[in-house]
């Protein structure tokens, strides 16, 4: 777990860089540093490698005090992705990603293991590719060795600036694809630094959205994209991203309450004059303790008008609890022949009712305003 | 046919004087250049590190100097502070190749992409292993380029030499021009020629062997 505490940067100018940056990374999960240029984003990354360093505050690594770490045993310790990519040119493929266990003096047979190891996770044939030179790669292989270079010599953390801006579209998407895939296998604390919002909500644990030197919010993407802090934040996500990601209105917003109801032992022609006072076709029928028993249609009723409310009850409408998702109460009552839904609470209660056609059209506005149409 | 005879029996006669002359001229060469190097190339590492411009700028310029003053120019002034001979020769010859060398090294580690640089910084590099490891070799090319076109120089430049009494090639011309004769002012060339053409080829060699950019 990495640690910002009060973190301040100026610059020899005056220039702060960054203000009062308090943040925690935690083990495990994807941190994705995100903000317009020149908001401190880069500069946040670089503090922990020190790459550049802090005017004051404090920064701890697993309790331990950043500057109290050799720079170089830090680097070593940390892996470093850039946007440049920055294969060293005159080394093979091998030398490349053994780069820093050779630093770190490991035997040859275990760099050897774990160079071939690597290239197969990212899917790159260790007999084709060991010996080849970064210029003959594509830009996308480049930056895969980029990343499993900065794995070699597994570090806990690894710091990525912008590395998969530089790519095209579709080798992006793959590499970002392949970099949620390695951290649930592989499990590190990843600082990832980026100024593309799709890139951050698709593979971020944590955004962190800076502006001008300070962290404007931070939280999980859902966090950011369904409560955003201000009018900064919202507009650098976008409305067309805020608005796909609304959700559903729960299913409570659309239960009629009080609806009226009758209980079992109710006379039948008291249930037709209910209905017919409220000018209803269909009544939820509870029992004594409002547990909720079927539904009773004014057809059925009228053209049976000798029958006991018993014999007219439709049992086979089945109840929704209040909690459900509203897709979900769509799928199983798509084939409901009734006009409502009854609705029940946890103890099977009975709390109102939802009107199939309301739903239908509620559902129906929803899905057009996100799909962009009027 | 009676021309290549004559030039023939020219060689035979004075063969062991040309091999003296082809040997002191080699030996000149050998120390100006490797001398230059030596001096040139930790000193443009070091300027690619430095902050300060206007140092930098002054570096330039001094070499920039020393190129434009004539060679015969350069090697007569040397004859006061130096005297006569191989000392002031290689001075004033190492004077010659310090702006081609520094030139191409500065441009060459200046050139490195500065993301291998902050690539290597990144990864726990120290300063003298990033230089050795990295940035070296990614400069090669360049501080080899630079060594091939002042050797080439060197080599012709080494015949004036002979000027100020260092020997070399160059005295197989005077004397030739002295005595009006051809075959040595045409031996004298040639060799220097085919000592130029012939280190510029090994350097080449050298140059593909270790860099492989």
């Amino acid at each position: 777990m990495i640690q910002l505490k009060r973190i301040n940067k100026v610059y020899d100018d005056g220039f702060q860089a960054l203000k009062e940056i308090d943040l925690t990374f935690e083990e495990g999960k994807i941190n994705v540093l995100i903000g317009p240029s020149g908001c401190g984003k880069t500069t946040t990354m670089k503090l922990l490698n020190r790459l550049t360093e802090y005017t004051d505050g404090q920064i701890l690594i697993d309790g331990k005090d950043l500057n109290q770490i050799n720079p170089i045993e830090l680097r070593r310790q940390m892996g470093y992705v850039i946007q440049n990519i920055g294969l060293f040119p005159h080394m093979t493929i091998y030398d490349n990603v053994a780069t820093v266990p050779k630093l770190l003096k490991w035997d040859k047979q275990r760099i050897r293991k774990r160079v071939d190891e690597l290239l197969q996770l990212v899917n790159l044939d260790p007999e084709t590719y060991r010996g080849r030179y970064p210029s003959e790669l594509s830009g996308g292989q480049q930056q895969r060795i980029g990343v499993i270079r900065a794995l070699a010599a597994e570090p806990s953390t690894i710091l990525m600036d912008e590395p998969f801006s530089a790519l095209d579209p579709i080798s992006r998407e793959q590499l970002q694809d392949e970099l949620v895939r390695l951290q649930r296998e592989i499990n590190k604390t990843i600082v990832f630094v980026t100024h593309d919002m799709d890139e951050a909500i698709k593979i971020a644990d944590q955004v962190i959205l800076m502006k001008d030197g300070q962290v404007v919010q931070k939280g999980s993407p859902k966090q950011l994209l369904e409560n955003p802090a201000n009018e900064f934040v919202r507009e650098f996500i976008g409305e067309n991203r805020l608005e796909s990601a609304k959700t559903l209105p729960p299913l409570s917003e659309f239960v009629v309450e009080g609806y009226p109801s009758v209980t079992g032992q109710s006379d039948l022609q008291d249930v037709i004059d209910v209905m017919v006072e409220h000018n209803l076709a269909e009544l939820p029928v509870v029992d004594g303790e409002n547990k909720y028993r079927g539904i009773v249609s004014l057809y059925r009723a009228l053209s049976n008008k000798q029958a006991v409310l018993s014999d007219v009850l439709d049992t086979s409408i089945q109840a929704v609890n209040e909690n459900e998702a509203i897709d979900d109460v769509m799928n199983h009552t798509k084939n409901a022949p009734g006009s409502v839904i009854p609705i029940v609470s946890n103890e099977s209660e009975l709390i109102g009712v939802v009107n199939h056609n309301q739903l239908f059209q509620a559902l129906h506005q929803f899905y057009q305003r996100k799909s962009g149409g009027e | 046919m009676d021309l290549f005879l004559d030039y023939f029996e020219f060689w035979q006669d004075k063969f062991d004087s040309i091999l003296a002359y082809t040997y002191e001229h080699l030996i000149i060469s050998f120390v100006v250049i490797v001398l230059s190097v030596v001096v040139t190339v930790p000193l443009a590492i070091y300027m690619t590190k430095m902050k300060n411009e206007k140092i930098k700028n002054l570096i330039f310029n001094i070499a920039n100097v020393f190129q434009t003053i004539p060679t015969i120019a350069l090697l007569a002034i040397m004859i006061p502070i130096l005297g006569i001979g191989f000392k002031p020769a290689v001075a004033a010859l190492f004077l010659y190749a310090l702006l081609p060398l520094l030139r191409n090294t500065y441009t060459g580690v200046k050139s490195i992409d500065p993301g291998v640089v902050e690539a290597a910084k990144g990864m726990g590099f120290s300063t003298f292993q990033r230089l050795f490891k990295v940035e070296l070799p990614v400069a090669l090319p360049y501080v080899m380029s630079g060594i091939r076109v002042t050797t080439v120089y060197i080599i012709s430049w080494t015949t004036l030499a002979a000027l100020i009494g260092a020997g070399g090639l160059g005295d197989l011309v005077l004397a030739g021009i002295g005595y009006n004769d051809q075959h040595m002012i045409f031996t004298g060339t040639i060799l220097a020629i085919m000592i130029a053409l012939l280190l510029d080829l090994l350097f080449g060699k050298f140059e593909k062997r270790f860099s492989k950019v």
